[in-house]
């Protein structure tokens, strides 16, 4: 079943960036030739709610809908989030998490506990790696850019092109913030060997 | 040159309009349809679009363009089409003298939406032709075929999306632009044709049902509906997105895929029959494909696997396979224990959050309505009894009133966009008919759920044009309601002594809570709060304001349980709410970073 597609699935919280770097991953794969389906669910995102959004491509892709347990890279923009999704991760995955805590208003108000045993929980997913991205972002000089330091940090997982990567990022973002973006880019490719 | 463009579904559709050279666009937003006339202001679809006052209205003026001869678009979620299905019921008789196509966007699953209704039921019911992409491809090919066939045949056309698709962004393959926007068709006065009085609309209904005929014929040659070879020992018929997971899990298998579903091309289906083993419909949500098939003679076995309720998913059509197989299903990946929820919330400093404070203080009984404020039921504010749909706030007011319910205080919440869309009617019985009932508008002169939509509350039309502000203080003094206020969101004060006045005394009573939607003005972090810390003493009435922006400070106590207050000044857009609560004077400014 859909053979060499590749899953790759973004979670995390909404105004983290998560769409806007799915756009440009999609767009990567589309200018290197592939089919291409990104598929989110955002109806509530901006009060605060958990995002989701899937890309896949390969030759020809059919479900937008990537199944549980076969995403070749799980990207968490949080770490809890990371949790809360692990079924989506392929046990022989890679499961790229940002070391970002957002604490739900459930644990905030103090109506749930926080996650326990975090760190040691994410070490048992398949193929960890993980990135700062704020230290990287405010390098790059906009804190705003975390997302696409995730994404540089991604294009090492994935066999897409950097040129590929730094087009589809031309395409999608404003002119004036394409400078910054590239090098938050850059510096997360950096980060991930 | 043919363009290969990255689109939505949504998107698909929009540009389509352009492509068909549409003349008039409405709709009222709503999750997940509201893109399409977003792109459809974007791409300049059409000379003239709008967003209306509800999906009613948006079928009105399209099919009023339609009549007059131009090509029109409506696009809706799928509760909007109940809103809207006074007008298309008799339209569909009337018919179209330009091509008219109506989006339907379901939401199977329910991601964003109060109910899961199928609206190929409604398509159906309206003998409306109906297409079901199953990509953006698709919804850009289908919906210029759907503007042809409507124009061929004088029959809306119904384009049913549903959230997957519409939501989801694939490759599309654009021809050249032809033509721009089409010239009216003449247009000619004929009332037998267009004024549906009983004499006349016999012989339309006759009529109707000779089109639905013609429009089977089209169906059965429609290269929408298409076989894919394959394995025939089991066979699929499947629609709309589907049909995708069908080719994801049974990439071997046989399947007529039909893109046209209404009416269903039941020759083609019966030779597809006639050659396979076991015949599987697969579509979403209700068994319409499959009843249709049923009813002409050609057996359709019942699988075992739940197919019909909530979103399919490859997981699911993995479960149909191992049934398909006598093997057990697939174990379910299991879902992630201990982790904190993450629901949507009221957002910090959200202009709605006073109102449910005072009202859940005052311990009202509220109806709720359907909007962001929604949220407001969930606690630590628990403000709301009941929510059933747009604008239907006032009229359960009331009814719970006259119903004798026991509490003093019944108040009615909705939005100044609900209150628009299908709350004035309810208003104005409210008002003629009398009741003790407060009926609170939160007017944030925003559409804000569905992404900042302007209202006739904005000032500013789709096309950007100033326009004049509808004011809910006049349009209830002008529906002849005596006790009307204006009252400022943030000043809690005020708000409880108007509300406690309006629902202790008799008579309805409408208070216009009046704030911005923070998100939409850019407020967030602006003019932030916070806690002094030898000031708070944990008391938590804070925390009952269920703001994101405050949480948990540093512990106050040894036993671990109390905690003091604390601010994140990034989130925080200063609505001073923390302040007016704190029992201590905890809160004032925060340096501005």
């Amino acid at each position: 079943m859909s053979k060499g597609i590749w899953n790759i699935s973004l979670v995390g919280v909404g105004g983290q960036g998560i769409i806007l770097t799915s756009d440009v991953l999609a767009r990567a794969a589309m200018i290197s030739g592939y089919d291409v389906k990104k598929s989110e669910i955002h109806g509530m995102s901006q009060r605060g709610g958990s995002v989701i959004s899937q890309v896949r491509f390969g030759e020809k892709v059919a479900s937008p809908i990537v199944a549980d347990g076969t995403s070749d890279v799980l990207v968490a923009f949080e770490r809890v989030e990371a949790l809360r999704w692990a079924r989506l991760a392929k046990p022989d995955g890679r499961v790229l998490v940002n070391r970002a805590d957002i604490v739900p208003v459930t644990v905030s108000s103090g109506m749930q506990p926080p996650a326990q045993r975090v760190e040691e929980r994410l070490a048992e997913l398949p193929g960890l790696v993980v990135v700062d991205s704020a230290p990287l972002a405010a390098e790059a000089g906009n804190a705003r850019t975390a997302n696409l330091v995730i994404a540089g940090a991604l294009s090492r997982l994935l066999p897409l092109e950097e040129a590929a990567w730094t087009e589809a990022i031309r395409v999608r973002i404003p002119e004036k913030l394409q400078a910054v973006n590239l090098k938050a880019f850059a510096l997360g490719r950096g980060a991930v060997a | 040159m043919p363009k290969k463009l990255f689109l939505s579904a949504n998107e698909a559709v929009a540009l389509a309009a352009r492509h068909a050279g549409c003349r008039v666009a409405a709709a009222y937003p709503g999750t997940p349809s509201t893109e399409i006339l977003e792109n459809v202001a974007k791409f300049k679809s059409a000379p003239y679009f709008e967003w209306a006052v509800n999906e009613k209205v948006a079928m009105e003026v399209v099919v009023g363009a339609a009549l007059a001869g131009g090509r029109a678009l409506t696009a809706m979620k799928h509760v909007g089409l109940n809103v809207a299905m006074d007008p298309l019921m008799t339209a569909t008789y009337v018919g179209v003298l330009g091509g008219l196509v109506i989006v339907t966007a379901d939401d199977p699953g329910m991601h964003s939406s109060q109910n899961e209704q199928d609206n190929r039921v409604l398509a159906k019911f309206a003998r409306c032709p109906t297409f079901e992409p199953s990509d953006s491809q698709e919804a850009f090919d289908m919906a210029l075929a759907a503007f042809d066939l409507s124009e061929e045949t004088g029959a809306p056309a119904i384009l049913r999306l549903t959230t997957r698709t519409s939501h989801t962004s694939g490759v599309v393959v654009v021809p050249d632009e032809e033509g721009g926007v089409r010239p009216l068709k003449e247009y000619v006065k004929d009332i037998r044709r267009t004024v549906p009085v009983p004499a006349h609309s016999r012989g339309m209904r006759l009529a109707a049902e000779e089109r639905t005929k013609k429009l089977a014929a089209v169906s059965e040659a429609s290269r929408f509906n298409t076989e894919i070879e394959g394995k025939r020992d089991v066979s699929f018929v499947a629609s709309g997105v589907a049909f995708q997971y069908v080719r994801e899990v049974f990439p071997e298998c046989a399947v007529l895929k039909l893109g046209m579903s209404w009416p269903l091309p039941i020759e083609k289906i019966r030779a597809f029959a006639a050659k396979a083993g076991r015949l599987v419909v697969v579509e979403e949500s209700d068994p319409v494909i499959a009843d249709g098939i049923r009813a002409a003679g050609i057996p359709v076995p019942e699988t075992k696997t739940e197919l019909h309720m909530l979103e399919l998913n490859p997981m699911r059509l993995a479960a149909l396979r191992a049934e398909l197989e006598g093997k057990e299903p697939p174990a379910a990946a299991p879902a992630a224990a201990d982790v904190p929820a993450r629901p949507p919330v009221l957002c910090a400093g959200c202009s709605h959050r006073g109102v449910f404070h005072v009202l859940s203080k005052l311990k009202a009984t509220v109806t709720g309505d359907i909007g962001c404020y929604t949220l407001g039921a969930f606690p630590p504010l628990s403000a709301m009894d009941s929510t059933i749909c747009m604008g239907a706030a006032i009229g359960n007011a009331l009814g719970m009133r006259k119903a004798g319910h026991p509490n003093k205080r019944i108040a009615a919440v909705l939005g100044d966009s609900t209150f628009f869309h299908s709350g004035m009617t309810g208003l104005l019985d409210m008002a003629y008919n009398g009741g003790d009932v407060t009926l609170v508008v939160m007017d944030n002169r925003i559409t804000a759920m569905t992404g900042h939509q302007d209202n006739p509350g904005t000032g500013r039309t789709l096309m950007g044009a100033p326009a004049k502000e509808a004011r809910i203080a006049d349009i209830a003094r002008a529906c002849g309601i005596e006790k009307v206020f204006e009252v400022d969101a943030y000043d809690l004060k005020a708000l409880e002594s108007t509300l406690k006045e309006c629902l202790d005394g008799s008579g309805p009573a409408v208070v216009v809570a009046i704030g911005p939607c923070v998100i939409n003005k850019k407020l967030v972090g602006k003019n932030p709060r916070k806690v002094d810390a030898a000031k708070c003493v944990a008391c938590g009435t804070c925390f009952r304001l269920g703001c994101p922006a405050i949480h948990r400070g540093e512990p106050a106590g040894a036993d671990g349980k109390r905690f003091k207050a604390a601010v994140d000044p990034a989130m925080c857009s200063g609505c001073t709410l923390c302040e007016q609560v704190c029992p201590r004077g905890a809160f004032g400014p925060a340096e501005q970073a």
